[in-house]
């Protein structure tokens, strides 16, 4: 397969006080030119300390990637110096953090933080640079830009900040994007335009995408390939209609039924996946999920599932489970 | 909500609220003016869950900071339990802020980096003299721990060591440790995943059957705004342009922009998705004067025309 990036058993760990966090554990995939990839899964499985770690942003100490390979354009990404990281971040690597607030520098004017990576990665003399970043406010749908780009963040609602981080993550054309929750802070017809200005980059420029997300809404219109995070796992990954159709892992099962129907007044209660978050201080020996579903069998507690393909799905469908998803739903007449 | 509660009048009303932001202009030439909020009026009944929906940068947050007095209104009211708080100076407002909190949009600002997220929670129990006593707060910190779904054992940890979604559930630990009659929730769930949205949300269900809470809810999600609330306000531009009940509202949009957000709502199915029809609208088609009221076009369903 012709990958833009390979991934190949990172893990990372942070030391504190009260012990390590096991926070990413033996996470391999590749991306394909001009693929998708939606990640999706629970609060504090290791979505964003991952795509952290590739970029060399996780504070050492206490982080530490403890190992595996990041291969992008032919280079290992994790033993690279911090002056070419930064050389790829913000240039053939575009991102967006989850956090706006702290990613934006309080003190500089927005235009300023759109336009310096513009200089920096392109060569555009600071004119060209302005027009460039009033250019991308526009187009990230925030009107005024001129004014606009005079101004410091905090006079900026929420959602204008986020799309500032999504203007600067594509000045350069990049050819990834790794995106963190972008649009989370956004109302839905502004989300739309983002996305449809990322479909637009992917179209004319083939870049590929990284996009993580708790919308399954979102993924489900825009991601090509799904993959599920769990207790610093991948769990589960496949096209994004099997995903959605044939989930073969208990938590990806359980965070389908959370969602709430789509047009219409529900009145059931939402479906909560019940039990704490695995402490990754300790990690079980096991799937770390084991005790919080209600599938588990003992071999479920006794030792960790490897992720390969599902039985009888469609090609690069793959899950980390020792039961059988599929047929323990059938007998509980549980048809999805 | 019950007849006898609702009778007791509004818990909060919002008459006629202003923010102007007034901003000098590049090296100091031509001021210009972001109406941030320009004229909101609500009201919110007692055990009522009211949500405030809408474009990104139409005053939202805004409305919410001026609600609780974090913010000073260029002019407008704000009535909370039948007082006009708007005039109280800021020293008076302590048991006001008892009976109000806020959740916070961003959970990495809202928590204190120095302070660990059990001592976060219990401030407010200090602050307000509810539980002096050591022991008796950790307790009750405990339980508040539990009802978020946070592991107890997690209180003496500091907030970097969390992840966002966990962060969020320490905000709304706080914010109900008092008890409040009202929540200002500005994007409570936006950060977590989806299996706590459900718990989260389940819990504010929970917690306003149990102690006759409202919300002022402010969101951007769509189907979870159509699960949770009674009624409904749509903003754009620092004005509502809509508002009503909650189902008239999804049922029976009036104002395009009403129409064109909830035809954007992605809907979590690739087939339905990829297949959906967004209305788009012309913004500048629509010329509300400052002045024009609001016009009732169903029961309790209003629409700025
Ligand atoms: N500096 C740190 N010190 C200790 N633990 C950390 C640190 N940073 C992250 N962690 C832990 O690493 C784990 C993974 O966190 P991460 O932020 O990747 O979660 P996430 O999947 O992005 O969650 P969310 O959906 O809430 O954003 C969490 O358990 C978190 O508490
Ligand atoms: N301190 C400030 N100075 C100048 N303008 C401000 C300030 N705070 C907010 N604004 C402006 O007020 C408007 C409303 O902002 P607000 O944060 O209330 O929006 P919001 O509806 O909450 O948006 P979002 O959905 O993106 O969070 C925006 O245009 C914003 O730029
Ligand atoms: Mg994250
Ligand atoms: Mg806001």
């Amino acid at each position: 397969m012709s990958g833009i990036l390979d991934v190949s058993g990172l893990t990372v760990r942070f030391d504190t006080p009260a012990g390590t966090v096991h926070a990413v554990n033996d996470v391999s995939y590749s991306l394909a030119d001009g693929e998708t990839l939606g990640v999706v899964g629970e609060s504090g499985s290791g979505k964003s300390v991952h795509v952290l770690a590739m970029l060399g942003l996780i504070a050492r100490p206490p982080g530490r990637i403890a190992g595996g390979s990041v291969t992008f354009g032919g280079r290992d990404l994790l033993t690279l110096s911090e002056a070419e990281l930064r050389d790829v971040r913000g240039g053939q690597i575009g991102f967006v953090f989850q956090d706006p607030m702290t990613s934006l520098n309080p003190v500089l004017t927005v235009g300023r933080q759109i336009a310096e990576p513009v200089i920096r990665h392109r060569g555009l003399s600071p004119r060209q640079a302005w027009q460039r970043a009033a250019e991308l406010l526009d187009l990230v749908g925030i009107a005024d830009p001129e004014r606009r780009l005079r101004q410091y963040p905090h006079q900026f609602s929420g959602g204008m900040r986020q799309r500032v981080m999504i203007a600067i993550a594509v000045a350069c054309n990049p050819k990834l994007l790794i995106a963190d929750e972008p649009t989370t802070a956004l109302d839905v017809t502004v989300q739309a335009q983002i996305l449809g200005l990322v479909r637009d980059l992917k179209a004319r420029m083939g870049m590929s995408v990284i996009w993580i997300t708790h919308d399954m809404g979102v993924v489900a219109g825009l991601a090509d390939t799904v993959q599920v995070m769990y207790g610093g796992r991948i769990v589960e990954r496949g096209p994004v209609r099997a995903i959605f159709k044939d989930p073969r892992n208990a938590y990806t099962w359980g965070l389908l039924r959370a969602l709430p129907d789509h047009g219409q007044r529900v009145q059931r209660r939402l479906h909560q996946i019940e039990g704490q978050p695995p402490d990754l201080y300790a990690p079980p020996k096991g799937d770390p999920f084991a005790p919080r579903n209600p599938f588990a069998t003992p071999r479920c507690f006794e030792q960790i599932p490897p992720l390969v393909p599902a039985a009888g799905a469609v090609p690069g469908h793959l899950v980390a489970a020792w039961y059988d998803l599929p047929r323990l739903l059938a007998q509980r007449g549980d048809a999805r | 909500m019950s007849a006898a509660a609702a009778s007791a009048g509004p818990i909060l009303a919002v008459e006629n609220l202003k923010r102007h932001y007034v901003t000098a202009g590049f090296l100091g030439r031509g001021k210009y003016t972001v109406k941030a909020v320009d004229g909101v009026s609500f009201a919110i009944g007692r055990g009522e869950t009211f949500g405030l929906v809408g474009e990104s940068g139409s005053g939202k947050s805004t409305t919410g900071r001026l609600v609780l007095r974090l913010e000073e209104p260029t002019s407008g009211r704000v009535r909370f339990e039948g007082e006009d708080i708007s005039a109280l100076p800021q020293s008076a407002l302590k048991p006001v802020r008892r009976r109000m909190q806020i959740v916070f949009q961003d959970p990495y600002a809202a928590l204190n980096p120095r302070m660990t997220v059990g001592n976060f929670v219990g401030e407010p129990l200090v602050v307000h003299g509810v539980a002096p006593d050591r022991e008796d707060r950790m307790a009750r910190v405990a339980a508040l721990f539990r009802k978020v779904g946070l592991d107890p054992r997690f209180v003496d940890r500091y907030p970097h060591q969390f992840s966002g979604g966990q962060r969020q559930r320490v905000g709304i630990a706080r914010a109900i440790a008092l008890e409040p009659s009202l929540i200002v929730a500005d994007e409570p769930i936006t950060a977590l995943d989806v299996s706590i949205q459900a718990q989260i949300i389940n819990l504010f269900q929970d917690l306003q059957e149990q102690l006759g809470l409202a919300y002022l809810f402010i969101a951007h999600d769509l189907s979870m705004v159509r699960y949770l609330c009674h009624r409904l306000a749509v903003m754009w531009r620092g004005r509502i342009v809509e508002l009503g009940p909650t189902e008239a509202i999804f049922e029976d949009p009036r104002h395009p922009y009403t129409k064109a957000l909830l035809s954007s709502v992605p809907i979590p199915d690739p087939d339905r998705e990829r297949n959906r029809q967004r209305l788009v609208f012309d913004p500048d088609t629509l010329r509300a004067a400052p002045d024009q009221p609001m016009v009732e076009v169903a029961a309790g369903h209003f629409v700025l025309a």
